[in-house]
């Protein structure tokens, strides 16, 4: 081959190869980063699969927290929409803006007892800002109510 | 009064720049001398209202007029003093002015410090300027007045300054960030008198230098900053946590570097013409993508403050009028700057072309994370919400900065033009050897555990490093002393060699926090202890403290370092009295090679507290990278052939005197 040819072939190649790690990476990394949100009523729905690495958000319900007389540094509380609950468990420092009444979202899984087991929680730094995502979640449980409400 | 005064200066503010955005663009297109020369009293009117109405909101902060919205949102009379001024920009309105003050400073020091200029560019320069401070001020005063008053119900209290602002590192942090933004629209008025003149040559690429260093070093230490506080005020022990925010404020930086970069090529070698267009306006449109997101609240954030739809559109429709124009323009005048020059295999602009591709990629995969919740909602609806975590900024960025870091130190010994490999291997084997050795071997000695990503780090910042030292004893090699030969060299060189130094500090920084950090939460009871490593943390129980405007619960935290006393520290859990804010405070106990992180958790009954405990080796050096890279761009901006080429021009003439009358 001419070495212009050859010169060519080797930058197509590079080329080729480069788009190719990247798109590689791209799915590697969409896998490990990519954080589906779903609310308290979806997942008693049964529309997560066990172990799934998942957001979910909702209110702190009233009364639910527990923070004495366990493990560690562990606490649990409960999570609503006010159509459905979902318990949640936590090991380690609360967010500053965390407590009952307000909105959090939490990162993890849900276990095979239907618990949830937070790695992350994120309460906003602000109390009389609400999460877009709590605010949907909301918004679409208070519909589900309103719709399950005229069907019966 | 003196808030109607502050809101009268904007108005006439905005009169000015919309004179200055129109006279000397006409003028330069017209031949018109006189219009084109109204473009530095205009800029100069434009700062000082600017300036005085920014005196008047701060006036009204210092002397608690609560009858202005703004401040009665943002301010109380408990608050130091110290707040009080920095509450000015504590919030949307106020940090909007802000904004708009210094890009106001940035036309005016361009229209005093470009006295080489050509006139028309210099006019062209400062219209574009002012067109930007025009849509920013019809913004401000349509959507944002800070002056707003509520006379019939004055508030007799303030509602405070969100406490998370209240500290030293987030007072400085946006005004730096700012500069920085907002310095990257010189860059980009250069960008656009360039096409619309189609001369684009070294001395154009000469005059923009400086400015995007400047601005490129702003945003650096503005960066550094909200990692810094960040840091020690959230109180999480994280220093970057690939937040929508953080993301907007790193991508214009990245993108400012790869210009810088191509900038030093279009200089130098006049090529990579249109790119280097393309960049300038790509980091401006950022800095402005940045300044949208914030605003508009369109991603959720720690910091998406004021969130207001109307807000949000009216900034696209100014985000979309920039972007869009500037782009149409560079499709229509980019054939006219195209480069001429050719340059072969490794050499040195092959070696920066890389350098600009990966951080552009970089930039892209940031910008794609940051926008696919927007994008994955606008597809499949409302209901359905995605959020991007850091592992995917993790997995794509480390790389791609390792493949950076390789390259960063082949092309400082790379040559303009063509580089042969034997050149290359001949002053970079040995240095490879050293650092890939090296890189294995220290960690194995200090650590006793073989850890492949911390040596990978160690031997790339290595690499760099002594490529540093290496190319500098290389160029002092042939003078008379090696005093004489640092003398020579140019402080451009010493400013990029120390940027350069930055990111191996960097790079050392980042790494081995990331693998050699231990982070513990523990439930303490009073006089229980944790031991990490050398450290032995006792908890000694927690008092009650009163502040200026809160009360702290504040823990004590005895630390014995190989059993014996070290020092006391004390986290603290601060409710702030005015809006009932929780907010902790950690104590650091900063160190060159090592920092100790206690903050405070939350109370678990019995005295017992939720106490998180880090050890984080060589977090500093972060912040120390950051530095020296900010200290690279100052030092190439103080390069004298930035200024003296006037000087030199004059010098030239009695030397030709000489000449003539030897002959």
């Amino acid at each position: 081959m001419h070495s212009a040819r050859k010169q060519k072939l080797y930058i197509v190649l590079s080329i080729v190869l480069g788009a190719a790690v990247a798109v590689g990476l791209l799915v590697v990394a969409f896998n490990e980063g990519l954080n589906v949100f779903f609310t308290p009523t979806e997942i008693t729905e049964g529309k997560v699969q066990p172990n799934q690495n998942i957001r979910i958000g909702g209110m702190v319900k009233e009364g639910s927290l527990v923070r004495e007389g366990l493990e560690g540094t562990r606490i649990e509380f409960v999570t609503t929409d006010y159509n459905a609950d979902i318990p949640v468990v936590y090991e380690g420092v609360l967010p500053d803006l965390f407590r009952e009444g307000q909105g959090v979202v939490a990162e993890g899984f849900v276990d095979e007892n239907g618990v949830f087991q937070a790695r992350q929680i994120m309460a906003k730094h602000d109390e009389n800002y609400m999460s877009a995502e709590v605010k949907a979640a909301l918004e679409a449980a208070e519909k589900r109510k309103a719709a399950g409400g005229i069907s019966q | 009064m003196i808030p109607e005064l502050g809101h009268f200066a904007l108005i006439l503010a905005l009169c000015l720049a919309s004179l200055q955005a129109v006279f000397p663009m006409v003028g330069a297109h017209s031949g018109n001398t006189l219009w084109m020369q109204l473009c530095r009293p205009l800029s100069a009117g434009v700062w000082v209202f600017m300036l005085l109405a920014f005196g008047c909101l701060a006036y009204s902060f210092l002397h608690d007029d609560f009858s202005v919205a703004y401040v009665a949102r943002n301010s109380n009379t408990l608050l130091p003093v110290y707040y009080k001024f920095a509450a000015v920009w504590g919030a949307h309105e106020g940090s909007l002015l802000l904004w708009v003050l210094i890009l106001a400073t940035w036309g005016y020091a361009v229209s005093i410090l470009s006295r080489d200029l050509p006139l028309d560019i210099l006019a062209r320069v400062m219209s574009v300027m002012a067109l930007i401070t025009v849509g920013f001020l019809i913004f401000m005063l349509g959507t944002s007045n800070p002056f707003e008053r509520m006379l019939l119900n004055t508030p007799a209290e303030g509602a405070d300054l969100n406490p998370l602002l209240q500290d030293f590192g987030l007072t400085v942090h946006p005004p730096m960030l700012y500069m920085g933004y907002v310095g990257f629209s010189v860059a980009f008025s250069f960008a656009i008198a360039a096409l619309l003149t189609g001369r684009l040559d070294a001395a154009w690429a000469r005059w923009t230098r400086p400015w995007t260093n400047a601005a490129w070093t702003f945003l650096t230490v503005g960066i550094a900053l909200g990692s810094w506080w960040a840091y020690y005020e959230l109180g999480w022990g994280g220093w970057w946590f690939w937040d929508p925010v953080e993301n907007v404020s790193f991508m214009p930086w990245l993108v400012g570097t790869a210009l810088i970069h191509s900038l030093a090529v279009t200089e130098k070698r006049g090529v990579f013409k249109s790119w280097t267009v393309l960049l300038a306006i790509a980091a401006f449109s950022l800095s402005l993508l940045g300044a949208f997101i914030v605003r508009s609240g369109v991603i959720t954030s720690v910091h998406a403050f004021a969130v207001d739809p109307e807000r949000g559109m009216v900034l696209l429709t100014l985000l979309l009028l920039i972007i869009g124009g500037s782009l149409f323009l560079y499709a229509l005048r980019a054939p006219v700057v195209k480069g001429t020059a050719t340059y072969g295999g490794y050499s040195r602009e092959l070696f920066l072309l890389f350098n600009n591709i990966i951080l552009v990629v970089s930039t892209a995969t940031i910008l794609l994370g940051t926008l696919f919740p927007l994008i994955h909602e606008a597809i499949y609806g409302e209901a359905n919400k995605v959020s991007v975590g850091p592992p995917y900024f993790n997995t794509l960025f480390v790389p791609l900065m390792a493949v950076m870091a390789f390259f960063l130190g082949v092309s400082t010994f790379s040559r303009w033009k063509r580089t042969s490999l034997q050149h290359l291997w001949q002053n970079l084997g040995k240095l490879l050897t050293a650092s890939v050795v090296l890189g294995i071997v220290i960690p194995l000695l200090v650590t006793a555990h073989f850890n492949p990503s911390a040596m990978l780090a160690m031997a790339l910042a290595l690499w760099i490093a002594l490529g540093v030292v290496a190319d500098i004893w290389q160029k002092t090699a042939n003078k008379a002393s090696r005093v004489d030969g640092l003398r020579s060299l140019s402080l451009s060189y010493y400013g990029m060699q120390l940027a350069h130094l930055g990111v191996a500090v960097l790079i050392l920084g980042v790494c081995l926090t990331s693998h050699y950090s231990i982070e513990e939460d523990r439930r303490l009871a009073p006089n229980e202890s944790l031991t990490i490593g050398d450290y032995e943390f006792v908890f000694k129980g927690v008092e009650e403290r009163r502040g200026p405007n809160y009360i702290a619960d504040s823990a004590t935290i005895d630390v014995l370092k190989d059993g014996e006393f070290y020092l006391t520290m004390h986290p603290e859990k601060r409710r702030y009295l005015a809006r009932g804010d929780v907010q902790t405070e950690a104590d650091i106990q900063v160190g060159f090679f090592r920092d100790l992180f206690t903050a405070l958790g939350d109370p678990r009954g019995e005295g017992a507290w939720v106490v998180r405990i880090h050890v984080k080796p060589f977090v500093f050096w972060i912040w120390l990278g950051a530095f020296l890279m900010a200290a690279g761009g100052i030092t190439a901006i103080l390069d004298r052939r930035y200024r003296t080429k006037r000087v030199r021009d004059e010098a030239a003439v009695p030397a030709v005197g000489l000449k003539t009358a030897l002959e």
